[in-house]
């Protein structure tokens, strides 16, 4: 925990549960949910792989920049490996 | 797709949008059943709330604007039961043409069940 | 008026609303083609229709106010709500099915929202069906951007050593607020609490209510 990590900055189409306005960006694991059915499978129809899934902090700095309405209000989201980077 | 940069439009965060409408509606019976069917073809392993969730984003950002909730709801449960192979196009046709025929109103066009 | 639909209740056992009696829909023709198709190919029974009508219809943020208020009266409650709020809240006796429930607890110092920017993921399983403006495209997007904007439009105007979480819902967990327990509320039993505790203090657009 406390790992830092940034979401993959990449805009495939389809189903994905990464939301848009994470993407490129560093936040820090706030915990460890367990391993969930892959939803870029499932949306399908297809059997998916299980993916472990994490709960990762942002700051508002972090996403909005010098526009942040308070700086070190903070945003949490749940993302799958596949979509997180080492920093 | 919204555009060059890829975000797709049901992917909303951050996005700038005015004030949040206040009113709210009680769910009407068909709303409700709509609901209930998603829940059970889940749970049977028909298609998964992923595969809903797949459907109404390809819908596209005009049927989020024009239509209901749950009218965005019963197309998608309707187009993951058809991939399913739950019943056929034909099936549906005839189905839906045999409802109307039953009455003008929600509550006259219902079955015998 | 509505014409008389006493005679035929809907399936659940309810008298037909008003909103029955206005013009077919495509899309209600749509629904109970689906739903007649389904039951004649042994998919589903009329029966789990209903009864599932029922389970959601008996879900409402009296539920999730019930956990609160335990949380509010019942330290050890609390602990194990913060630890796993899935099993906390089937440990009262609610029937929540698969939901993966998360609580975050509000303070003097933190103050959490829940969204769900990229569709509507809500609690339904304690909470019932979220309020429409959850599921709208203002709230979508502003709330991880201006959740303090947000806020004042709910009518909560948070002071700046408040720090707000918001919690995007965007897989597989769910979210409910563990609101702070309003001051001057000793005297007051669980069940007393518990009407306190609003639908929107839940999901962190509101505050509980003030004792009288």
């Amino acid at each position: 925990m406390g790992e830092r990590v940034r979401i993959r900055a990449s805009m495939p189409p389809g189903h994905i549960r990464a939301p848009a306005y994470l993407r490129g960006k560093t936040g820090v694991i706030e915990r460890s949910l367990g391993a969930f059915g892959n939803p870029e499978q499932l949306a399908y129809g297809h059997a998916a792989d299980k993916k472990q899934l994490y709960r990762v902090r942002f700051t508002m700095a972090e996403l909005w920049g010098e526009g942040a309405e308070a700086p070190n209000d903070t945003v949490d989201a749940e993302i799958y490996d596949h979509w997180l980077e080492k920093v | 797709m919204s555009d060059i940069d890829g975000r797709r439009w049901h992917d909303m965060g951050g996005q700038t949008a005015g004030q949040i409408p206040m009113e709210g509606h009680d769910f009407a019976l068909w709303e409700k059943r709509v609901d209930a069917l998603m829940v059970l073809c889940g749970g049977k392993g028909l298609f998964t709330v992923d595969g809903l969730r797949r459907a109404l984003e390809d819908m596209g950002e005009d049927a989020f604007e024009k239509h209901t909730y749950y009218e965005r709801w019963i197309a998608s449960v309707n187009q993951n039961l058809i991939e399913a192979g739950a019943y056929t196009l034909e099936e549906l046709a005839g189905k839906m043409d045999e409802v109307a025929a039953r009455g003008a109103s929600y509550g006259e066009a219902q079955g015998d069940g | 008026m509505p014409h008389d639909h006493h005679d035929h209740l809907s399936p659940s056992g309810h008298p037909y609303r008003a909103d029955n009696d206005g013009p077919l829909t495509y899309w209600q023709r749509m629904e109970i083609a689906v739903r007649e198709l389904l039951i004649e190919k042994g998919v589903v029974t009329p029966a789990e229709i209903n009864a599932q009508i029922d389970a959601m219809d008996a879900r409402s943020p009296a539920n999730g106010a019930a956990v609160v208020a335990r949380a509010w009266t019942d330290a050890d409650f609390k602990a194990r709500l913060l630890a796993d709020a899935s099993a906390a809240s089937r440990e009262m006796g609610f029937d929540i099915g698969p939901l993966n429930l998360i609580a975050v607890e509000n303070t003097a110092t933190v103050h959490n929202l829940i969204v769900c920017t990229l569709c509507s993921c809500y609690p339904r399983n304690l909470l019932g069906l979220p309020p429409d403006w959850y599921k709208t495209r203002e709230y979508r997007s502003r709330a991880v951007r201006e959740p303090r904007a947000v806020l004042r439009e709910f009518g909560v105007d948070l002071p700046n050593d408040v720090q707000v979480r918001v919690h995007d819902s965007t897989a597989d967990m769910r979210y409910i607020v563990l609101p702070a327990r309003p001051e001057g509320t000793d005297v007051l039993d669980e069940a007393a609490l518990a009407e306190l505790v609003t639908r929107d203090s839940m999901i962190g657009t509101g505050l509980p209510r003030n004792p009288q």
